[in-house]
């Protein structure tokens, strides 16, 4: 029998979700027989298992909305709004009865008489006024086919596949490691695909629509504006999009507070919307959408706007703002003030909303799960509010760093720049024993983390690295570490209370290497630190408030060049930095080309001066289709620009000259740089002709394929071409015009000797190589 | 009462964890720290993916430190709460049955001993203490503070 109640609570719970936003809609367009229909198909059930169940009331309640609705589907009755209300009101109480039967408890007291009585036609019962819900009119009404499952099992399974994934590092640490088959490998490689589509599925069950936050929204926003005699249109998008289901927890009462507050303090009598000349009704529409790896919710009334004016004065009166600072608040800073604690635009508290702890609350309950709450507002035209939420909660992307040589992790969305503590723009000071980092004119505090961890580091104060971090709800300070090392996206893990309990970590989670790692919670730092975290934000605002909002300031990398040039290059087209010794590095099909790796690049910034033994430092530009190399001779800084460039009279490679970080630099142009090093080799698109005179299996069947993959056509000894290029193995004859371009292939590693000019045959890159200065060579 | 307990040496002493709490014995070798964590909290420590939490039983019973420096240690595994900790012992004996239930000691125990102490249990080897797994790792500080 337990189970059958259970069943039936199970039931009742999930029909009534879904109808929230049902009775609204049907409440709109009465003559919607679907919808109808389906509240029908709802008290009926009810009243069916009521009977079988012996729950007197519930049967009563349920009987009576069904006489009423089966009126109105036969056509005696026509939907008022009294009678919504009316339907509404047993719902609600059908909803209160099975929480209590699946709490075991006894039903809620009171009398149900008036609700069934309010459903007589003409019954009095305050005519409540309509609201209108634009809500997707074609909801598909067939259930897709389900099975209901305990979050607790899934939340097992979730963290079994974690699990997995971990073990599975560490299993490919350890084939690392030793020696192993190829088929080893092989099958190595499919566990893992797998393993990585199963962490996907899992994630997606996870994941629940938004809509289970949006479905009950029209009917709150229609009790909401009942209540307080407006009316609002609600208009709701993108409740398709997916987000962790405990994400959805937590952001469902900072996305109701807003709400409550933009029908209330937002949205104005229809009365004086008529007068300030807009419709009667006002529109509040709440949209979610997916952007990269979060989730943005945009909830956007028509009402009467934030007056930042009204907001300044009031955080004047309860001391919030010092009043020679307010005049300078800009009016985003001036809105921004909402979210201080204490302040409310209301001028009367109402039932609603209005008591001044709110949005400092919503804030700092997005802000914990690591998202972001922006305000905007026109005086007289509307608010819109945007929060934005990470996907998950559980994979987070990290920074490693180390200190002392121990390792920590720092959450990626807290770091707002890495700087050198020695870096041009940066001073470190020390007042009273604490450290405070200038950085590009800006006063941070400094917070040592190995004097935090009671490290001891060798490393010195000037060596160290700058974390500029701004932490949930808090002001921005740097943390100086020892190292940087990667960024990594990491499963995290809940830490022991033991551990929580120093206030300092987030979470534990696994290296590659297998190998604990602390998450550290940036928040947590900055207590532990010491550092104030309260006012000074505003503060540090202003003083490069005017500054920030004309610096449209693109990155730029800071370095010197070959020839001891100051020079910049946009950060954007630098992938990333490569070492390479000077031998890999050769004139090749024209020009200077690299060898890194398995690629060869063209090679550019050398600048015609002679390349010395030993290592070339070079970056690795790339324009999304190409790549070359830029050789330089050391990094000095990342820095933007943010004076006036002076551009060069003709296209070069240097197209300007700018002041970064006070001194002149060069600024590279990268388009000429693609243009003339890249374009120069695609521009040959005349096919070039290989001669292979000797044909046997291996020239055939491995050879061939990597030679026309270089771009050539391969012929052998009977096509009687001329080629451009001739392969052939050692000690082969050859016709004598070849004899020139000819590459010769040895089957041994070890070249025979000095002036053994012969590539190996598997030596692929020196191969490609050949190939391509062989293929210029015709060009010219 | 047949409840079996795992004999194990903390601070030379032999003592008895219930058998049931244990989900095994491990090795530990390397120690990630954990600064400014507890005292008795030694460190963090890998197993199969999992992260352990290494709890120095000697530190939280206030009764010195253990060495950790030669090396590997012998470690029983507990779940608290959803946790695992690893509690590094001196020696980790037998599986053995209790041939009573816990009784209480009446003699005076050391401080620390007298926190985690669950009672005397008889066992074919003659009484043994009965330690408190979640005191243990609590440590004694912790619950003095609580």
């Amino acid at each position: 029998m337990d189970d059958l109640i259970a069943d039936f609570v199970a039931e009742c719970r999930e029909m009534l979700e879904a109808l929230g936003g049902e009775i609204v809609a049907w409440e709109a367009q009465p003559d919607d027989r679907s919808r109808l229909d389906s509240i029908f198909r709802f008290v009926h059930t009810v009243k069916g298992n009521c009977g079988f169940f012996e729950f007197p009331r519930l049967e009563a309640l349920s009987h009576a909305a069904e006489d009423a609705l089966a009126d109105v589907r036969a056509g005696r009755r026509h939907p008022d709004g009294g009678m919504v209300s009316a339907v509404l009101a047993i719902i609600d109480r059908i909803g209160e009865m099975v929480s209590a039967i699946e709490a075991g408890e006894d039903m809620p007291a009171g009398d149900d008489s008036a609700l069934i009585a309010a459903l007589e036609p003409g019954a009095e019962g305050v005519s409540v006024p309509v609201v209108t819900a634009a809500a997707d009119g074609t909801r598909a009404s067939a259930a897709p086919r389900t099975i209901r499952l305990s979050v607790e099992l899934l939340d097992r399974v979730m963290s079994t596949v974690s699990d997995m994934v971990l073990a599975r590092n560490e299993l490919a640490r350890r084939l690392r490691e030793s020696e192993t088959d190829v088929p080893v490998d092989g099958a190595f490689e499919r566990l893992s695909s797998i393993i990585a589509e199963m962490r996907d599925a899992i994630t997606r069950t996870r994941m629940q629509r938004i809509e289970n936050l949006f479905v009950g929204l029209p009917r709150m926003i229609r009790d909401l504006s009942a209540e307080l005699g407006k009316q609002v249109l609600v208009d709701i998008e993108g409740g398709d999009v997916e987000l962790d289901r405990e994400m959805i927890e937590m952001i469902r009462d900072p996305l109701t507070h807003i709400i409550r507050n933009a029908v209330d303090h937002g949205i104005e009598k229809p009365a004086d919307r008529l007068k300030a000349g807009k419709r009667e009704i006002g529109v509040l529409s709440v949209s979610a959408r997916q952007s990269g790896n979060q989730i943005l919710i945009d909830i956007h009334d028509d009402g009467r706007g934030i007056d930042g004016k009204k907001l300044v004065e009031k955080a004047i009166a309860s001391g919030i703002v010092p009043k020679d600072e307010a005049a300078q608040l800009s009016p985003r800073d001036q809105l921004a003030l909402i979210f201080e604690a204490g302040l409310s635009t209301a001028n009367e508290v109402t039932a609603i909303s209005g008591r001044g702890v709110g949005m400092d609350v919503v804030r700092s309950n997005i802000e914990r799960i690591g998202g972001i709450v922006e305000v905007d507002s026109k005086l007289g035209e509307g608010t819109r509010m945007t929060l934005r939420v990470p996907l998950t909660l559980t994979i987070i992307p990290a920074l490693t760093v180390s200190i002392a040589g121990q390792h920590f992790a720092i959450p990626r969305s807290a770091i707002e720049e890495i700087v050198r503590a020695n870096g041009e723009s940066v001073t470190l000071e020390h007042l009273g024993g604490a450290g405070v980092a200038t950085i590009r004119g800006r006063r941070v505090p400094e917070v040592s983390l190995a004097s935090i961890l009671d490290l001891d580091s060798e490393m010195e104060e000037q060596d160290r690295t700058l974390i500029v971090l701004r932490p949930a709800g808090g002001d921005l300070y740097a943390l100086s570490v020892d190292r940087i090392h990667d960024h990594e996206e990491l499963v995290v893990k809940p830490a022991a209370p033991a551990v929580m309990a120093t206030g300092l970590y987030a979470g534990t989670t696994l290296a590659d290497d297998g190998s604990p790692i602390l998450l550290f919670d940036p928040a947590g730092i900055a207590e532990v630190g010491g550092v104030k975290l309260e006012a000074q934000e505003r503060t540090a605002r202003i003083a490069e408030g005017p500054a920030a909002s004309i610096s449209k300031a693109a990155p730029v990398l800071l370095f010197r060049g070959l020839d001891g040039g100051r020079r910049a290059l946009r950060l954007a087209v630098v992938d990333r930095i490569e070492e390479v010794s000077s031998s890999c590095i050769k004139e090749a099909a024209g020009q200077l080309r690299v060898q890194v790796g398995e690629a060869i690049l063209p090679l550019a910034g050398t600048g015609g001066a002679v390349l010395g033994d030993g290592k070339v430092r070079l970056f690795r530009l790339n324009d999304g289709a190409h790549e070359i190399g830029y050789a330089f001779a050391e990094v000095i800084d990342f820095a933007t620009i943010e004076n006036d460039v002076i551009h060069s009279d003709r296209p070069a490679e240097v197209s300007g000259v700018s002041l970064i970080n006070g001194e002149p630099a060069e600024l590279v142009d990268a388009h000429w740089l693609f243009a003339n090093h890249v374009g120069a080799a695609t521009r040959r698109t005349e096919q070039r002709v290989c001669l292979i005179p000797d044909w046997d299996p291996w020239m055939e069947n491995m050879l061939r394929p990597l030679v026309e993959a270089a771009g050539y056509r391969v012929v052998d000894n009977a096509d009687e071409e001329e080629a451009d290029v001739v392969i052939a193995s050692v000690g082969e004859e050859l016709p004598e015009d070849a004899s020139d371009k000819t590459i010769w292939l040895r089957a041994e590693p070890e070249p025979k000797g000095k002036k053994d000019e012969s590539i190996y045959r598997y030596d692929r890159a020196g191969l490609l190589m050949a190939l391509k200065s062989a293929g210029a060579g015709r060009g010219k | 009462m047949n409840e079996l307990l795992l004999v194990v040496t903390i601070a030379g002493e032999r003592v008895a964890l219930p058998a049931a709490a244990v989900e095994s014995v491990v090795e530990l070798d390397a120690l990630t720290p954990v600064p400014r964590a507890a005292p008795h909290v030694a460190g963090l420590s890998a197993q199969r993916s999992r992260v352990l939490t290494v709890i120095d039983c000697m530190r939280s019973l206030e009764l010195g430190d253990t060495d950790c420096s030669d090396g590997i240690r012998e470690a029983a595994v507990v779940e608290l709460g959803g946790h695992h900790y690893a509690l590094i012992v001196d020696l980790v004996e037998d599986v053995i049955e209790a041939r009573s239930d816990p009784l209480p000691v009446r003699a005076a125990m050391g401080a620390g001993w007298e926190w985690v102490s669950q009672g005397m249990v008889e066992t074919d080897d003659g009484p043994l203490l009965l330690v408190d797994v979640a005191a243990l790792i609590a440590g004694v500080n912790e619950s003095k503070a609580a």
